[in-house]
């Protein structure tokens, strides 16, 4: 079926640049690799019908964020070169330890034993208006208190940029 | 007139917010205006409340409640509770109050002090009105406890010395144990009634026997708590200290109204009372031995305050010996001319006082009244007033006291009669040694003698005037009165089912005679203390000079040097044998030894943090591990 | 021969955000970068937002949907305030390594 290669070809695309985001040595290509497993992740949005959603995860994750991280990595200068190693039994205990984790969740989920099938034709619960609905009526507070957050966040970001703290 | 009730203690809570806040911003005039118009305006509400119960005797009872306290089985609800009895005494507190506020703007005018003193004046009438305004035994603690603030705010008004702190200090503690009865008293109330609330308790106590146990022991515990705050014996020594306050705070915290609140809280209570004999008896007993006890302390006193002071104690005895007959009606008329006269002689005094810049000790006065003419004529007016003189307010009170002494046992009568005459005794001493003879001050003092302002002239007025005709209110039958001001109370004092009958009737002709017979004891006995004082002319010495039992008279019975060495020293003793021992041996030791094992402790603990993020963050994520491990495999 | 059900099971999506979660706190352990690490962070929260909103559509319910605009709101707000801390950091110590952060050190 269609949906469930689009769905593999996605996860596997994700997964992929989620490991090389972590591997790649030079962060810039950690940056780049960043992007793509957000576009994967907006594919996998448009696929369970969070249209909105994926636009927005696109316009604040890759066009957003991601620059502020690209930004950062050029004004600090940062490269493969001066990039700092842990020593190899770090990196095997971290990867156990992670491995651990991977495992144990997976565990929990199989304790579960969740058996529904996730259907893709649900198609109007995340159209704007849907899900504008429910922003505005339930959670308007939340969303007001929420702006108050990005005012602090767009404050503190400015006066830690400062070149003296006052 | 409930959307009314609650200006009554609002407007002097707000001045003394105001005064209290801006007492540093606003000038002299401004914070005795706003402190003076708050009690006017209160006064003007309890006018048309009053009002109300004077038109219509079977008016209503106001009362508004709210819920307070809801904790488990624990409801207590505040509100007011204003029937006659609130109403009468809303009356004295704002009306005497007002009077007091405005003679205070004289007297405290150079006083740097004056806003605040102003600002704990109307705190006290908030608190003073919170106590009679009150619907339950709990509200009328809180105002009970509000004005055992304010009079210690008020007697170490003056903080700088540390006499005067010590006053407020003392006056504070004895009532604290006074205090204590009350609040047991109200534990029982609540273990027995399951209520704090007037009504309900008034409504239960008619089922209980006469002299049940239950009521005999609130009622003794109730006393307690009015012993205190009263001043009786044995907690009566706070008040003559109590006069280390300006002498405004004198005249309207510890003569005519805070001290009245025992009373007012025995006729509240009064059912209560009258199902208890034995309590009754205790409370008769205490009243007429405090009675004569401070008038005889009276006598040798030299202290213009002091004298009234004593005064004051005495003629609260007499009251709760009134109370002890269940003469209640009776009770409520003398507290009313009480506070008329003896407000009156404390603010004459003060006047006095103030025109001897500063002298209290009357050894060095005399002759003052042709320098202070008003001050004399008022001061005349209610010395009169409290030795009895008819028709003078004091008499029919007084003399109504008296009778109903006379009803429940004759032998009262003559000790109530005896420290009547006592009374009248020191008043006239008094009188004669301050306003008589030749001035015996310095040359100084009395160039310095005049007449105070009208500020403190006008209450003094008035307070003459309602001294000299206040015994309109409850002329008795035999002068073709109508006995006005007892059938006011007669909704208040409840008539239970099946109390004893208290006395027998006694004719008029009795009533006439023993009238008689006072008046002429009264006059012989001023006509003695005039031929000491002023033909002889004749002037105290100190203690110093006294023997023997005058001597112990003019040092109180040494009461106060017998409850330092009973009470006091080995509260000390035992306090110093606590700090030694168990305050420094084990509690500090205990205390030391936590923080050290905790110091000790962290000098191991410490290790763990490195300060390496990565491995916290390793830390971290084993325990979510193990966290989901925990709860996939165990439980 | 259209299917009556388009749809993948939800275990699919279960063990598609473990692995993406177990990548982010990888990447979080193995590196030293401190940027490195913000990222691995952002990897974990996606994956979080991917899971709600495949329960979403599980459910038919827009709820979990506008959960998901919030964690986008705190990313972006977190993102703002800790690449200002590391550019601060860096201007002090002159590096983004996270092992010379030890003032913690007891």
């Amino acid at each position: 079926m269609i949906v469930d290669s689009i769905f593999f070809f996605l996860s596997f695309v994700a997964i992929l640049c989620a490991l090389l985001v972590v591997f790649s040595k030079n962060p810039i290509h950690s940056v780049l690799y960043l992007i793509l497993t957000f576009f994967a992740i907006a594919g996998h949005y448009v696929l369970l019908n969070a249209q909105f959603l994926a636009v927005v995860h696109i316009i604040v994750y890759a066009g957003a964020i991601m620059v502020l991280f690209l930004f950062v990595i050029m004004l600090l200068n940062l490269n493969a070169e001066t990039e700092p190693h842990k020593n190899f039994i770090t990196k095997l205990i971290a990867t156990i330890s992670g491995g651990l984790l991977l495992v144990t969740i997976v565990g929990s989920f199989k304790a579960a034993a969740q058996t529904g099938i996730v259907s893709f034709d649900n198609s109007n619960i995340g159209t704007i208006e849907n899900l504008g609905k429910v922003l505005f009526n339930e959670f308007l507070l939340p969303f007001e208190i929420s702006s108050i957050l990005f005012l602090s966040a767009m404050i503190g970001a400015v006066l830690l940029g400062k070149k003296k703290l006052v | 007139m409930k959307e009314l009730i609650w200006l009554l203690p609002a407007l002097p809570l707000a001045g003394f917010i105001i005064n209290g806040l801006l007492r540093n911003y606003l000038s002299k005039t401004v914070a005795g205006l706003i402190g003076s118009g708050a009690i006017l305006g209160s006064f003007i509400v309890g006018i048309l409340v009053f009002q109300q119960f004077l038109v219509n005797p079977k008016a209503e009872v106001i009362s508004l409640s709210y819920q307070w306290i809801d904790v488990l089985r624990v409801h207590i609800k505040y509100g007011f509770y204003i029937d006659h009895l609130s109403a009468w005494m809303i009356l004295i507190i704002t009306g005497i109050g007002f009077l007091i506020h405005l003679y205070s703007m004289g007297y405290m005018a150079h006083d740097e002090g004056h806003n605040k003193f102003f600002a704990y004046l109307n705190l006290f009438v908030f608190f003073m009105l919170i106590l009679v305004m009150g619907s339950s035994y709990l509200l009328m603690f809180v105002g009970w406890e509000g004005v055992g603030l304010a009079s210690y705010l008020l007697i170490g008004f003056w903080n700088t010395n540390d006499d005067y702190n010590n006053a407020a200090k003392k006056a504070f503690i004895m009532n604290r144990i006074g205090d204590l009865g009350f609040l047991l008293g109200m534990f029982f109330i609540y273990f027995n009634f399951k209520t704090l609330d007037y009504a309900p308790i008034f409504a239960q106590a008619n089922m209980y026997q006469l002299n049940d146990p239950v009521l005999v022991t609130i009622a003794l515990l109730l006393f307690v708590g009015a012993m205190g705050k009263s001043a009786q014996l044995p907690l009566y020594t706070w008040l003559p200290d109590a006069m280390a306050g300006p002498t405004p705070v004198s005249a309207l915290i510890h003569a005519a109204t805070m001290v009245t609140a025992g009373i007012y809280m025995i006729v509240r209570s009064n059912i209560i009372y009258t199902l208890a004999p034995h309590a009754q008896t205790v409370v008769l007993v205490v009243g007429l031995a405090t009675s004569i006890f401070a008038a005889i302390i009276g006598l040798k006193q030299n202290d213009i305050k002091k004298v009234l002071a004593y005064s004051t104690v005495s003629q609260l005895g007499l009251l709760f010996m009134a109370l002890g007959v269940g003469a209640y009606s009776s009770a409520m008329f003398h507290l009313t001319t009480h506070a008329f006269f003896k407000a009156l002689l404390f603010l004459g005094a003060g006047s006095v006082i103030h025109g001897m810049g500063g002298e209290q000790d009357i050894r060095f006065m005399g002759g003052l009244r042709k320098k202070l003419p008003i001050t004399f004529f008022t001061f005349l007016a209610a010395t009169c007033a409290i030795a009895g003189i008819p028709p003078l307010s004091g008499f029919f009170s007084k003399d109504e006291v008296l009778l109903h002494a006379f009803m429940e046992n004759p032998a009262i009568w003559v000790l109530a009669a005896g420290s009547s005459v006592i009374t009248v005794i020191y008043m006239f001493r008094l009188y004669f040694l301050t306003f008589s003879g030749k001035f015996r001050g310095t040359e100084e003092q009395a160039h310095h003698l005049h007449e105070s302002p009208w500020s403190m002239t006008i209450p003094l007025i008035v307070l003459a005037i309602l001294s000299i005709v206040g015994g309109a209110m409850n002329i008795p039958a035999i002068f073709g009165g109508n006995e006005w001001l007892h059938h006011y109370f007669a909704t208040v004092i409840a008539t239970p089912t099946h109390a004893a009958a208290h006395g027998h009737e006694v004719s008029h002709g009795l009533e006439l005679g023993l009238m008689g017979a006072m008046v002429t004891l009264t006059l012989i006995a001023i006509f003695i203390v005039r031929n000491k004082y002023v033909t002889k002319g004749a002037v105290p010495e100190g203690e110093e000079q006294q023997t023997g039992f005058i001597r112990l008279v003019a040092r109180k019975f040494m009461i106060d040097e017998l409850y330092d060495f009973f009470i006091v020293k080995p509260l000390y003793l035992i306090s110093s044998a606590l700090y030694y021992v168990v305050e420094l041996r084990l509690i500090d030791w205990i205390v030391n030894m936590a923080g050290e094992g905790i110091i000790a402790l962290s000098r191991v603990f410490r290790r763990i943090q490195t300060g390496n993020i990565g491995m916290y963050i390793f830390i971290m994520v084993l325990s979510i591990v193990a966290l989901l491990a925990l709860k996939l495999f165990v439980i | 021969m259209q299917e009556i059900i388009r749809g993948v099971p939800l275990n699919y999506y279960l063990y598609l955000s473990t692995v993406l979660f177990s990548i982010g706190v990888l990447g979080v352990l193995l590196r030293r970068n401190a940027i490195i690490i913000l990222m691995s962070v952002e990897i974990m929260l996606n994956s979080v937002n991917l899971l709600l909103v495949a329960f979403s559509a599980y459910h038919g319910d827009a709820k979990a949907q506008v959960f998901v605009f919030f964690i986008m709101i705190v990313a972006a707000a977190e993102v703002a305030v800790g690449l200002g801390l590391m550019v601060l950091i860096y201007r002090n110590i002159k590096s983004l390594d996270i092992d010379f952060l030890n003032k913690l050190k007891g």
